[in-house]
């Protein structure tokens, strides 16, 4: 029961870093019908950040206000400099301009940088633990959950109650009768790619503070595990892509708890035994959780 | 307070619209009628912002608007009902007003939402319904409430009436009377040509991309040889 309880947390914790990261992941896709596969490099932007902050004598306490808005910046950037210039291409034009800035992210933090990692030194409460009735948490875990669940509340006030979330959504299911009621497209979609980078920082906080290390190609395995979570949830759906992170983030953990139990030897395979139950759902529910309905079209 | 002079709109290689020209003028109501795929559409659309002619202009209240785009558009006053209605299925009723009224500050949005509960007050009730759950007259009703949200000095309405069942079209024209009476400018793409025309103060022809008739709304609504020639598809009007 206790290690249930426990893997359940660990699951949450990082299962609710996917759903941030599947979120801004699907609302690009709703106004741009984009898969944004450079989306995971906002967490490296953050990561270097934060050492560039540490180098110079930064401090924990203002380290996300860096974090969060390296990556709002480095986000609508991408926007302006790349994706604006080939909005009205093919999806798949739009597909490869996102790899080619992830890439080319790649490239740029080896050569500025350096291919090794760089870390820093992480919060001293990180990893300290207390106990609520014999079961023993980690401060993290639990931080992570609750500064999840205030960005999730967050993220919902401002698209259900503000006009700009108002029109994102407009924008998400019907571009030009959004424009027909005087939403401007370049704002909106600047907008969105902001507020992404805003979630996908949040994100690097969290993903930073438990291991304090920046490295070039750091945003890829978040970024796969974070298309999947927003593809399982139904891409383009807000509540398919929390319920998508917070789903895949429990498989992982549990599948990592138990499978051992089963049979020796069988934790090594506990991230192919994810990828298969992934594949199995798409078998009988290709259009993920949530299936997004789009405006009838002519 | 609107010329439209001679446009050419064209999809790839497909001339949609060659050289059509229409005038609207203050408080007036004109309907352009035609048949299928003539082009009713894509005139809308272009003067709308949604699409960019060719060729020719495009004057609204004297300015320029040629290739404009639809959000300036809406700002300067002029607002499309666009074909299918197009309103936002996951945005509840509310939702969609508000979004209708974003150019509006927030005192006058909020003194238009009330007005839209008062002139549409089937609309009231659904409040915070999904606007996906409306049935089609409904739906209609709310794509044009969303339009008035934006208060404008020109609305353009896409066939309001497709669609519908016969009492459902029966409200869509006693909105555009309400409308007309209350001295909004309007110019109506209608199915229902012979009943549009009878409403309207002038009408225009549109045929295969090009007018080829204008004259007021009873004139053209008598004129039976244009009818059989032009729109002859038409089913016959229900007798109320």
């Amino acid at each position: 029961m206790t290690k249930l309880l426990q893997t359940i947390v660990d699951g949450l914790g990082v299962g609710s870093t996917y759903a941030l990261l599947a979120l801004g992941i699907s609302l690009i896709f709703g106004v741009m019908h984009l898969v944004n596969f450079a989306h995971g490099e906002l967490i490296t932007v953050g990561a270097y950040t934060s050492y560039f902050f540490f180098l110079h004598g930064g401090s924990w306490w203002w380290m996300p206000v860096a974090i969060i808005g390296s990556a709002m910046l480095a986000s609508v950037a991408t926007e302006l400099v790349a994706f604006r210039w080939v909005r009205n291409s093919s999806p798949f034009t739009l597909l490869l301009t996102s790899f080619a800035i992830e890439r080319l992210s790649h490239a740029l933090w080896q050569i500025f940088v350096s291919p090794k990692q760089r870390a820093f030194p992480k919060p001293s409460w990180v990893f300290n633990q207390f106990k609520i009735a014999d079961v023993s948490f980690e401060v993290m875990d639990v931080v992570t959950i609750a500064v999840t669940a205030a960005t999730l509340v967050l993220t919902a006030i401002v698209f259900k109650r503000t006009l700009f979330g108002l029109s994102v959504r407009g924008a998400a299911e019907d571009f030009d009768a959004a424009r027909l009621m005087g939403v401007r497209a370049n704002r909106v979609i600047s907008g969105a790619f902001a507020f992404a980078g805003f979630l996908a920082g949040v994100a690097a906080c969290l993903i930073i503070m438990r291991s304090p290390a920046a490295e070039p190609s750091m945003g890829a395995d978040w970024l796969l595990k974070a298309v999947i979570a927003a593809v399982i949830g139904g891409l383009g759906s807000f509540t398919g892509a929390v319920v998508g992170g917070l789903v895949l983030g429990l498989l992982e953990t549990l599948t990592r708890a138990y499978l051992p139990d089963l049979a020796d030897g069988w934790d090594k395979f506990s991230t192919a035994v994810v990828f298969v139950l992934i594949a199995a759902f798409f078998v009988v529910r290709p259009d993920g959780v949530f299936k997004v309905s789009r405006a009838e079209r002519v | 307070m609107l010329e439209v002079d001679q446009i050419t709109t064209r999809y790839g290689a497909i001339t949609a619209l060659h050289a059509a020209s229409l005038e609207v003028g203050a408080g007036e109501l004109v309907a352009l009628v035609g048949p299928n795929g003539a082009g009713k559409t894509t005139l809308l659309n272009t003067v709308a912002g949604l699409l960019r002619p060719a060729t020719g202009s495009v004057r609204f209240d004297g300015t320029d608007i040629t290739g404009a785009e639809p959000a300036s558009l809406v700002r300067s006053g002029l607002a499309l009902v666009p074909e299918h209605r197009r309103i936002f299925k996951d945005l509840t009723v509310e939702e969609n007003l508000r979004l209708g009224g974003s150019t509006a500050g927030k005192h006058d949005r909020h003194t238009r939402l009330d007005e839209a509960a008062e002139l549409f007050p089937v609309l009231r009730t659904k409040w915070s319904t999904p606007a996906g759950y409306l049935s089609g007259g409904e739906a209609q009703q709310l794509a044009v409430a969303r339009a008035l949200m934006s208060n404008p000095r020109l609305l353009l309405l896409d066939e309001p009436t497709l669609g519908l069942a016969p009492t459902m079209v029966d409200v869509v024209f006693d909105l555009l009377q309400r409308l007309r009476e209350q001295g909004r400018t309007m110019l109506v793409v209608e199915q229902n040509a012979t009943r549009v025309l009878h409403l309207a103060d002038r009408g225009y022809l549109l045929r295969t991309g090009t007018m080829v008739a204008t004259g007021t709304g009873a004139e053209l609504a008598a004129d039976t040889h244009l009818f059989d020639s032009f729109i002859g598809t038409e089913a016959p009007e229900p007798s109320t």
